[in-house]
């Protein structure tokens, strides 16, 4: 047993760090919030690592992964976070790809996946909706066929960055009288510009557009864009969802923004000392540092698992839950720390060409409106509610 | 990186299971405690002769050239048994003192003896006065010829009434709290002089206070260098704990499957009470307080070997993270058992009871909390 990175990782690190510091794209600035990013720069690195051929290291290697080991793709992720870089969206790379290129025909796989690896091609998700969330196999939305056509009737919900999407992946009910409302769902790929569907923007309680919600009225989608078998959806989106979750811990990038914390509290000042020298604010930091540190230790055994051949399993669920509650008390703490300057609204007031005086300090720009977001963390990708019903269910067997 | 045990490890741990479930069954356990000596020499003598005792000792000690990952191994198995015998005292702490700082002729006698099985070590550290600061002391060893004269007294010495030898930290020279000024020594516990008064503890082990009064030892009881010794009891203390917290975790297990299984067994208005969602979910976050705290105790021994910064500050924040999942854990299991939670005939109060204790040995999760505050701002 040993926390050592080979010769050979340490080689790759050298080696992914340099291309990062000579390739990410200059003007795509990544201290912001997401919402304030063009669409061009959101994709901006995807492209770049696109021809590169590192834009989907998890797929195998036929498909054009980078065939790295688990440890490898950890050190990938630690070095992009370095830089709080804004990696390949999750919804073509991480979710609907390898739907594909596991469930899918050959057609398919050609017609979509280079589209996916070169960041050309925009995907969404069409899983939730109004009455169905926690409770997906609830949900209405219908497909029926007609002729050589599936026609697709419903309302879908939480539509991320759908108003930017040339395609998306949708749960559709083609059965309604199966014996169990998991069997009559089947997994559909939607042109997103086909005529009867309609994306309205949801605005957020951070006063962002992410989400959307998304009419579909008698969209008519060719029978070649189901994926694998009729009414065998969900077991593609349960093995969607367990692909979710592997990434969803985020240490990286939690340990990148820890720092940024213990920065910013070095700034702000308690007593005349800096906020960062308050026992009670040390503490509560030095705890998330220690919650962190069991989190990653964690994802590397989980892994090594890997490595071994075992999982992810339903032990995701613990990465899930765990990193999830981090990266919200990092936001909660960072908010806590800018004091008075997390109160203003700073959305849409721009002090660019303005001669007017600047609000606070920059890093206090964004704590509020982070803090905000990331409760939708805990909600998404499974809420941390139904990934303790897997936990209970899968490993304790209750 | 790898998280893999070797093929030795993993049949000392596979012994280690079968030993405790054979022979360390919960009531032949509860015989045991409540017997006269309160443990089992004769089982101490079979765990020697199965070479655990020699693990964590160089093959040029007088060992088995292992680590501190083979107590690990051993502490998380003793944990499911709430195992009472005192490795973590006679192999992690004297064995830590005379491995680290011994002369050869220490090494020859008090390792031998330790491997063996034929000598007991109890850790006389704590005192009255000092809490969790090692260097907080008022024992006092006055120079005396080649010798020294100890005089004071420790506190809640565990496994001091099995002893036959202690190890025992005192100021040389210095005020109290002083880093300088601080040397370990070893005493045979028939010194004349040497007065204990044995108790059993809350969760299953015994353990003394120690007065020494006016107790001579030659030049050969002083283990490393007069008055520099602080340094030496951290890291072994260190290591204690590292090893403590692969215990907790070892017990915080067996507490998490019981409850599961008793939630199995147990109906209320008419259903097995691990059907109810809100009692799943706790058990879910029992689950997770024990992975997360693996993760800490595989963490923490993994990094003794570092730099002292980086050894003492993963050391405190696996005290403070498994100190507070010990809590956690022990405190849902009693809640989950309900009533039957509260009596002393089931097993799960005795895990609740060592899981408590756990938290103040070494160090408890204020201590280390501040002392990874401290080493985080340099």
């Amino acid at each position: 047993m040993n926390l050592d990175f080979s010769t050979e990782e340490t080689a790759f690190r050298n080696e992914v760090r340099t291309f990062i510091e000579e390739n990410y794209p200059k003007n795509v600035s990544a201290d912001g919030l997401r919402d304030d990013l063009s669409p061009e720069d959101m994709v901006a690195w995807h492209k770049v690592l696109g021809e590169k051929g590192w834009s989907v290291p998890a797929w195998p290697a036929e498909y054009g992964g980078t065939d790295w080991t688990p440890t490898q793709r950890y050190i990938w992720s630690e070095e992009n976070a370095r830089i709080n870089a804004i990696m390949p969206l999750p919804f073509g790379a991480s979710m609907v790809g390898p739907v594909i290129y596991t469930f899918g025909n050959e057609a398919q796989k050609e017609q979509h996946l280079p589209g996916i690896r070169s960041g050309d091609v925009w995907w969404c998700q069409g899983y939730s909706e109004p009455g169905a969330g926690s409770d997906l196999a609830s949900l209405k939305t219908t497909a029926v066929r007609d002729g050589d056509h599936y026609v697709i009737n419903g309302q879908k919900t939480w539509t991320t960055l759908a108003q930017h999407a040339d395609w998306g992946f949708f749960l559709c009910r083609t059965d309604p009288d199966a014996a169990k409302p998991q069997e009559g769902i089947s997994f559909i790929l939607v042109d997103m510009k086909s005529p009867g569907i309609e994306v309205r923007p949801i605005k957020l309680i951070d006063g962002g557009y992410e989400v959307n919600e998304t009419w579909l009225t008698d969209v008519r989608v060719p029978v070649e864009n189901l994926v694998g078998e009729e009414n065998r959806g969900w077991t593609y989106a349960k093995f969607l969802l367990a692909h979710e979750r592997s990434g969803i811990a985020g240490v990286a990038r939690s340990k990148r923004a820890v720092e940024q914390l213990r920065e910013i509290a070095d700034k702000e000042l308690l007593d005349g000392k800096p906020l960062m020298q308050d026992f009670d604010f040390a503490r509560k930091v030095s705890q998330l540092d220690i919650d962190l540190a069991a989190l990653e230790i964690t994802e590397l055994r989980t892994l090594a698992g890997e490595e071994a051949g075992r999982g992810p399993g339903p032990e995701s669920s613990i990465l899930k839950i765990k990193g999830t509650e981090i990266q919200q008390r990092l936001t909660e703490l960072t908010l806590e720390a800018v004091g008075h300057y997390g109160t203003p609204y700073y959305r849409d007031l721009s002090d660019a060409g303005s001669n007017e005086y600047p609000i606070g300090p920059d890093y206090a720009q964004h704590a509020a409106a982070s803090f905000f977001n990331m409760r939708k963390t805990s909600i998404y990708g499974g809420s941390n509610e139904i990934q303790r019903n897997i936990i209970s269910k899968m490993i304790l067997g209750l | 990186m790898d998280f893999n045990f070797t093929e030795e490890q993993t049949m000392v741990r596979d012994g280690l299971t079968r030993l405790v479930r054979e022979s360390y069954d919960f009531e032949t356990r509860r015989g045991v405690i409540e017997s006269d000596s309160g443990w089992r020499p004769e089982l101490w003598a079979q765990i020697a002769e199965m070479g655990l005792l020699g693990m964590p000792f160089s093959e040029e000690d007088g060992g088995f050239g292992g680590g501190a990952i083979d107590s690990l191994v051993v502490m998380e198995e003793f944990g499911r048994g709430l195992v009472v015998e005192p490795y973590v005292p006679t192999v992690v702490c004297a064995g830590g003192f005379f491995k680290h700082a011994g002369s050869a002729e220490q090494k020859e006698e008090h390792i031998g003896g330790i491997v063996d099985g034929s000598r007991v070590y109890a850790f006389a550290y704590a005192e009255p006065r000092g809490r969790y600061d090692l260097a907080d002391l008022e024992t006092t060893a006055k120079k005396d010829g080649d010798g020294y004269v100890l005089n004071g007294h420790k506190a809640v010495v565990i496994a001091a009434p099995w002893a036959s030898h202690l190890i025992v930290t005192a100021r040389t020279s210095g005020e109290r709290r002083d880093h300088d000024g601080i040397s370990v020594f070893v005493v045979d516990k028939n010194a004349d002089g040497v007065v204990t008064r044995d108790y059993p503890t809350v969760d299953g082990r015994r353990a003394s206070d120690v007065y020494f009064e006016n107790v001579s030892v030659g030049a050969d009881a002083l283990i490393g260098e007069e008055g520099k010794a602080l340094p030496l009891i951290e890291l072994v203390v260190d290591e204690a704990t590292a090893a403590q917290c692969a215990e907790a975790c070892g017990a915080m297990k067996c507490a998490q499957e019981m409850t599961v299984e008793y939630s199995r067994q147990r109906k209320q208005f008419g259903t097995p009470i691990g059907k109810f969602q809100v009692l799943q979910h706790r058990m879910v976050d029992m689950f997770v307080e024990y992975e997360q705290s693996v993760s800490m105790a595989y963490l923490a021994t993994l990094k003794l070997g570092e730099s002292e910064v980086e050894r003492k500050s993963a050391v405190s924040a696996a005290k403070v993270r498994i100190g507070q999942a010990a809590h956690h854990v022990g405190q849902e299991a009693i809640q989950i058992h309900g009533g039957m939670g509260m009596t002393d005939e089931l097993a799960i109060g005795h895990y609740f009871k060592r899981l408590t204790i756990f938290d103040a040995e070494f160090g408890n999760v204020d201590h280390h909390m501040k002392r990874h505050i401290a080493l985080a701002s340099g």
